[in-house]
């Protein structure tokens, strides 16, 4: 009899529990209109961030953290259209080159002003580049600068740097300034919307460490306060002069430990906009969020990559490759299991860029199960019989090589079984290392909307993002042509010539593009704009009057 | 006790540069290295790579790295983080957050705890006391982390009582939840623990001379029961507040706080040696302070009890 009365009051409980849930679920759904109402140009827009791994110096910031505030407090001199990847001038009133690309002038707006009263001139642009490119200085990203003439005399590979100052940089007069390079790079104007270009004021140079905890820039935003772990707050800069002006009063940069705090919070209105719907509310957050709720397609790219230096693949077919591809479900795979996070990838550029080719890689990206076993036959068949997908097992991967795996072994009687490593830090070693066995995942977001950023910087011979150690002569060569082009047309073209030798190599599996998913709380006017790097565009956003 | 507090101080020499050793080595067989991951799947520069080692140290061999982090520690510095921020700095962000949460925690555990344990204890064999039993059974056998996202789901996403997150870790009201969440299981045992020795000191001989006396009950209980009673709870909430502070690792993460836990986990996530060595470093401090302190506490609470 005890035994029915503890039960009995159990099911109280759960029925407690169960109404409590269901009356407080119905009303969190769409019901306002997020069009309606007045802007108020002075609201507040908060938004999620996790701490910045370095401090706050443009030519420091690798990670998308750090990179999302930069890109509020400095202007660079130019930026991209969203979507299609066009050049907008920013600070910039004109970037040209010479007749062969291999010098470039820029000229600036005149008038602009940093946060702290000083002009931003043509010195404040060398002065930083010079800086952030010394070793001494130890800023993770410039590499960047490689391609300016004199950058070994600030950059050695071994000792001290030789000189403080890159011979290629000079200052014309205020406005003015060249920039010569090692060699033509027909698009190098794209590449300086990268936070890495942002120029720094006289007040940088004094104390860059100070500077680092509290950023002076030339942006449509200006630093207010870094409270770590907790929130970076920038404000509408009033005397902004770029085309860019904030269309509210400024943005609080809040930190969250988990997708499902931030989440909790986008619900209850605490944070207007967070990064990504955590995995355990994928299937519910467009009922939740109604049209709050954000699906939109970046410029981003995961594939498979076979390790090249391994027995397996050293000498192998292609078509073996091909084979590979054509026996993975991409179609069903990103539906189910990525629960439409991802759109299956058709070529080996990502949409958004100059340059992306639509069907690119035609069938090799189809799911034929026949077709792949046939070509994997032709190819002489995968050595070993047997594949594994190296990937780190801190992020949410697992699902996806499995189901991967388990289609490549459906359709072609190919054994495959994925390869955890324990963290991204000892994948990257693997990878670095040539400890790879058979294949490994990897990723790319774009650096800059062209074409070239997703082949030459990945598949080039000496790349820095070659770890698989594929190397191509005539793709090599193709693609020292296209930078050489005389225009980014031809440039882009070529590319799209090099993208087709690649389909024929197979350096890697392209599988899907990413999306961002992701929502907006009720104190937003309107739909919020991305970027094509999935991030906002923070000066756009507009705060409902309350 | 002087005397015995001087020797058990000069214990804590070899037992701290031991764990702190361990530590040390522990960390330095992470798999991955912490500089190379700084640029993900991007180009790393090996030039880069090699003078950010440079300027930290890791290119010595790893017990030089120790003997060089010690002699720093005993000059007040941790040394710092991959982004530069001294790692004092970071821990005077984290300590006081996790500090506030674990006294509120402790303070919802004793109060409950032993008032809960005691109610049963008085009742011992009652159907109050069968009550207590199945609940604090059914406390102990949810994880915590079941436990904290049903309490965030339930009060604030669904009701809307409490915020889900802790904004502002200065406000003891929003750090309630999530406090109350972490004092739940030791709350448990600590029913468990006060009911037990309550019980059976119920029927000590101390007992019955004191209610022979005439005493009032209240005395009775309050005094001669609880005093004799607490010995076992004392000595199983210290061990709790070591675990509290760097076991919160859960409960900050799903409500949001900002503390050691939090701290911890991240450094442990990126392999940040000189994090994870200077946070334990101090959390090896504070248990053995407190379990010091337990042990002095004993003579308080029973005379009886001498040190040599």
């Amino acid at each position: 009899m005890r035994g029915a009365k503890s039960a009995k009051w159990v099911a109280g409980a759960i029925v407690v529990a169960l109404a409590a849930t269901a009356c407080g679920g119905g009303d969190n759904s769409a019901g306002d209109d997020m069009n309606k109402g007045k802007a108020d140009p002075n609201g507040i827009v908060t938004a999620q961030l996790s701490e910045p791994q370095n401090p706050l110096q443009p030519a420091n910031a690798k990670e998308s953290q750090g990179s999302r505030v930069l890109r509020t407090i400095f202007a660079g001199l130019v930026d991209y259209e969203p979507g299609t990847g066009k050049l907008e001038y920013v600070n910039a009133e004109s970037v040209t080159p010479n007749k062969d690309a291999s010098e470039w002038t820029v000229k600036l707006k005149p008038g602009w002003k940093f946060h702290d009263g000083t002009p931003v001139t043509a010195k404040s642009y060398v002065d930083s580049w010079n800086w952030s490119a010394n070793i001494k200085n130890n800023q993770t990203n410039s590499s960047w600068f490689a391609d300016i003439v004199g950058f070994e005399d600030v950059h050695p590979e071994k000792g001290e740097p030789k000189s403080d100052k890159m011979s290629g940089l000079k200052v014309v007069d205020d406005n003015t300034f060249t920039v010569k390079l090692t060699q033509p790079v027909s698009y190098f104007a794209y590449k300086l919307g990268y936070d890495v270009w942002a120029p720094l004021p006289e007040a940088f140079f004094k104390d860059p460490k100070a500077f680092g905890e509290k950023p002076v820039g030339n942006g449509p935003y200006k630093f207010v306060s870094w409270e770590h772990n907790k929130l970076i707050k920038v404000r509408k800069f009033a005397d902004y002069q770029g085309p860019n002006k904030a269309k509210n009063g400024g943005i609080d940069f809040k930190n969250y430990t988990t997708a499902d705090a931030a989440y909790s919070d986008l619900r209850s209105d605490n944070v207007d906009w967070i990064e990504q719907v955590p995995t355990t509310a994928l299937t519910s957050y467009k009922t939740d969020l109604g049209d709050r709720a954000i699906d939109q397609p970046y410029s981003a790219v995961q594939s498979i990559v076979p390790a090249f230096y391994t027995k397996q693949f050293k000498d192998i077919d292609p078509k073996v490759i091909q084979g590979l591809s054509m026996a993975i479900d991409r179609q069903t795979i990103t539906k189910t299991v990525l629960q439409g996070t991802r759109t299956p990838a058709d070529s080996y550029v990502a949409p958004g860029v100059l340059g992306y080719k639509k069907g690119a890689l035609g069938d090799i990206v189809k799911f034929d199960p026949a077709q792949a076993k046939k070509l994997i036959q032709e190819g002489g068949g995968v050595p070993g019989n047997k594949i594994q997908i190296q990937y780190n097992a801190d992020q949410d991967h697992k699902p996806w090589v499995d189901a991967v795996c388990n289609s490549i072994r459906k359709s072609t009687g190919v054994e495959c079984t994925g390869d955890p490593k324990p963290t991204f830090q000892a994948d990257l070693d693997a990878r670095d290392n040539d400890q790879v066995k058979s294949m490994y995942r990897g990723g790319w977001v774009l650096d800059y909307p062209v074409n070239s950023n997703f082949m030459r910087d990945l598949y080039g011979s000496t790349a820095a993002g070659n770890t698989s150690g594929y190397s191509n002569k005539e793709f090599d060569k193709l693609s020292s042509e296209a930078d050489k082009a005389s225009s980014i047309d031809e440039t882009v073209k070529l590319y799209q010539q090099a993208e087709q030798l690649l389909a024929k190599d197979m350096p890697a599996i392209p599988l899907w593009f990413y999306k961002v998913n992701s929502g907006q709380s009720k104190n937003i006017l309107g739909k919020i704009e991305y970027g094509q790097d999935g991030d906002p565009i923070f000066d756009t956003i507009q705060v409902k009057q309350k | 006790m002087g005397r015995y507090a001087a020797r058990r101080l000069l214990q804590m020499i070899p037992i701290f540069i031991g764990t702190t050793l361990l530590i040390f080595l522990m960390v330095h067989i992470l798999p991955g290295d912490p500089v190379r991951a700084i640029y993900g799947d991007k180009a790393p520069d090996p030039a880069q790579i090699a003078q950010i080692k440079r300027e930290y140290g890791f290119d010595k061999p790893v017990l030089e790295q120790y003997v060089h982090y010690m002699w720093n520690l005993l000059q007040g510095d941790f040394g710092k983080n991959l982004a530069g921020r001294p790692v004092t700095e970071l821990m005077a962000e984290a300590f006081p957050v996790t500090l506030r949460l674990t006294l509120l925690a402790i303070t919802i555990e004793i109060i409950i705890g032993v008032g809960l344990g005691a109610w049963a204890g008085l009742r011992a064999g009652r159907a109050a006391d069968t009550g207590v039993l199945v609940f604090t059974l059914t406390v102990i056998s949810i994880p915590v982390f079941v436990l904290g996202f049903i309490a965030r789901f339930i009060f604030a996403d669904e009701l809307g009582w409490l915020p889900p997150n802790v904004q502002d870790s200065t406000d003891f009201a929003q750090l309630f939840l999530p406090a109350f969440v972490l004092a739940m299981l030791s709350m448990a045992y600590v029913a468990r623990l006060t009911r037990t020795t309550f019980a059976e000191n119920l029927r000590a001989d101390y007992m019955r001379t004191a209610l022979a006396k005439g005493l009032p009950r209240r005395r009775i209980i309050g005094v001669h029961l609880l005093r004799n009673s607490l010995i076992p709870v004392v000595t199983f909430v210290g061990t709790d507040v070591g675990g509290f502070i760097g076991g919160a690792v859960i409960t900050e993460g799903i409500f949001n706080i900002q503390g050691v836990g939090n701290l911890l986990y991240r450094a442990i996530q990126t392999s940040e040696g000189s994090t994870v060595t200077g946070v334990v470093t101090v959390l090896v401090l504070v248990i053995l302070l407190i379990n010091l302190l337990i042990d002095l506490l004993y003579a308080v609470l029973d005379p009886r009890i001498r040190y040599a």
